[in-house]
């Protein structure tokens, strides 16, 4: 078997009595596109959260790249080389596209402490950022601020901060929320490659792009792991369909 | 040149206008009243580093204003007295020479804002607004009550510090000095905003959530932020002794760490010569209006008033428009 890179063990979040987070164990190997779904409240944004270091755990631990990162502050994670993205998009919206992209660049190079040279003017960075805003299409609103970019194209910012990240893992929660029916297209065809750079921990809710790109699909219900496996094995699964899929026809 | 550039410029050369035309019809007092400018512009610009790009609402920047006027009070008052500030383990003596002081001040500013700093960012908001106004005034009550510096008194020195090259003493030269001083750290300054820190730095403001998920620790941002804004503020604390060739516990109250901020919010909070702007205005009104009447706060307090109702981008913003993101 593959060592997996990012691993939960008996992972538990308590909130108050809700147990939103109940002995989760699932890993993400390299190359492959692991999703998470679930109906609305099962826990998948909480999961996210523990693994960046957003919420603590109850208990059990998070391990990646062969060390446990239960106990490291999120911007120790993200160093470590999670790249995320946030159900809400969570951005800088008094700066331009190009800043926030420049930003992650930034963070990656490690080379903050500079206070007399333009940002803006180092051209590694922003070549660098410019190149991951084009991977995503946003390259001709670069200059836009981004608070004046549309629900959909602040969806696209959150991934291509991601990529300048250079990250061993992305985990994205809900990147096709907004999106519209040719942007979710593009984005599952653009997330189908991007395995290939390093694998990728998805939530969502789009069931076509879901069981067109994964791997491997686990189902959470309150909080439990229900079912991991194949789309095939998934569609398959009694229990999946009684807890969430016929839902969905009904 | 945009707008706000040229508005920039306009409001900037009209403080050495103000001096030369002062000179030249022999008001020293006018010449007094635009050093008093300059140095409250720069006291400004230092909390603006903290409050307009930080986002951070410290009412306890009078702690580094008084530590800088103190370090000035202090190494003078020994040099005037021909004694030692300390004997043992090593001879520390006073000094006259500004360079020297400036040093000191800046330095003992700085360690005061990165303690200060580094037990009040752990809190955010109003208790961040509040813990530092302790500290203030925790500074300011020491101040009163150590007498070997004057206590409640204060210092006074009796002639102005020198500066080699230059003869202090002379207004319109020690005018030029302080604006030379402003001039530098507002370039400084503007360079900061636009530099890798000061992009991290101001979008912590925004999102410190962001700001963490590329690997960057807000925490450690903001304390960088505030000792450079400590830093400069405690620089102009010392040339506002060396102006007054006086230093008493008042520099230390809160409210001048009010003055200060109310300079930024006049001129524009965030806005590079907002500082300027602000401290033009507010010591323009209190020479017109102090004549008039004792009250004449109220008349800026109401302008406060409208300004944070009306025009939330204070003088500038107001005469330059809406501030263009730079790219
Ligand atoms: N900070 C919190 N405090 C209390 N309850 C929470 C908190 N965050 C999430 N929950 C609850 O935990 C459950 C799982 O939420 P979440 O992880 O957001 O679900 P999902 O992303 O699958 O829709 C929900 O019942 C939610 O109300
Ligand atoms: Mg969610």
């Amino acid at each position: 078997m593959i060592e997996p890179l990012l691993e939960t063990r008996d992972l538990c979040k308590n909130f108050g009595a809700l147990q939103a987070t109940d002995h989760v164990n699932i890993s993400l190997v390299p190359g492959e596109i692991h999703a998470l779904i679930g109906p609305n409240g099962a826990g998948k944004s909480t999961l996210v959260k523990l693994i960046m270091g957003s919420e603590q755990p109850s208990s059990g631990s998070v391990h990646f790249a062969g060390a446990d990162i239960t106990d490291l502050r999120r911007p120790e994670r993200a160093r470590a080389g999670l790249g995320r993205t946030f159900q809400i998009s969570s951005l800088a919206m008094e700066h331009t596209v190009l800043q926030n992209a420049v930003l992650g660049a930034l963070g990656r190079s490690g080379r903050v402490m500079r206070f007399l040279w333009p940002v803006m003017s180092d051209k590694a960075l922003v070549a660098q950022a410019e190149q991951a805003l084009e991977r995503v299409g946003l390259a001709d609103h670069r200059g836009a601020l981004t608070g004046e970019l549309s629900h959909g194209q602040r969806r696209l910012l959150e991934v291509a901060v991601a990529l300048t990240l250079e990250p061993k893992a992305f985990l994205m929660d809900e990147p096709m929320a907004g999106l519209g029916a040719e942007g979710s297209a593009r984005m599952t065809e653009f997330l189908d490659r991007l395995r290939q750079e390093a694998p990728i921990l998805l939530i969502e809710h789009d069931m076509d792009a879901v069981f067109q790109l994964a791997d491997r699909i686990s189902v959470l219900v309150y909080g439990r792991v229900i079912a991991t496996g194949t789309a095939a094995e998934i569609r398959a699964n009694a229990a999946v369909r009684e807890a969430y899929l016929g839902e969905e026809d009904a | 040149m945009t707008r706000a550039a040229m508005i920039n410029a306009a409001l900037f050369a009209m403080l050495p206008i103000t001096a030369g035309v002062a000179l030249a019809l022999d008001e020293p007092f006018i010449i007094t009243l635009a050093t008093k400018v300059a140095i409250l512009a720069l006291a400004a610009v230092g909390l603006n580093i903290a409050l307009g790009l930080g986002g951070l609402v410290s009412l306890g920047h009078a702690a580094f204003f008084g530590i800088g006027g103190y370090a000035m009070g202090i190494l003078a008052h020994h040099a005037q007295s021909y004694t030692p500030l300390m004997e043992l383990p090593f001879l520390i003596e006073g000094t006259k020479s500004m360079p020297v002081i400036w040093l000191v001040a800046i330095i003992a500013s700085a360690l005061a804002a990165l303690a200060i700093g580094a037990l009040s960012l752990r809190t955010t908001g109003v208790y961040f607004i509040m813990i530092t106004l302790a500290f203030g005034q925790m500074l300011y009550y020491f101040a009163i009550s150590w007498p070997a510096y004057g206590g409640e008194d204060g210092l006074s020195i009796y002639v102005r510090n020198g500066f080699p090259g230059l003869n202090t003493l002379v207004p319109i030269q020690f005018f030029g000095l302080c604006f030379a001083v402003l001039a530098v750290v507002l370039w400084a300054s503007g360079r900061l905003a636009r530099s890798a820190f000061g992009l991290a730095l101001t979008a912590a403001r925004q999102n410190p959530e962001r700001v963490e998920a590329v690997g960057l620790t807000p925490y450690r941002l903001r304390l960088v932020a505030f000792t450079i804004s400590g830093a400069v503020t405690g620089l102009a604390g010392a040339l506002f002794a060396d102006l007054n060739r006086f230093v008493s516990p008042t520099m230390f109250s809160w409210q001048m760490s009010g003055e200060i901020m109310i300079f930024i919010i006049l001129g524009g909070v965030g806005r590079l010569f907002g500082p300027v702007a602000g401290a033009a205005l507010f010591i323009l009104l209190e020479h017109l209006l102090s004549g008039v009447t004792e009250f004449w706060l109220i008349y800026v307090g109401a302008l406060l008033l409208l300004v944070v109702l009306f025009a939330r981008g204070g003088l500038i913003g107001s005469l330059a428009g809406r501030e263009v993101a730079h790219d």
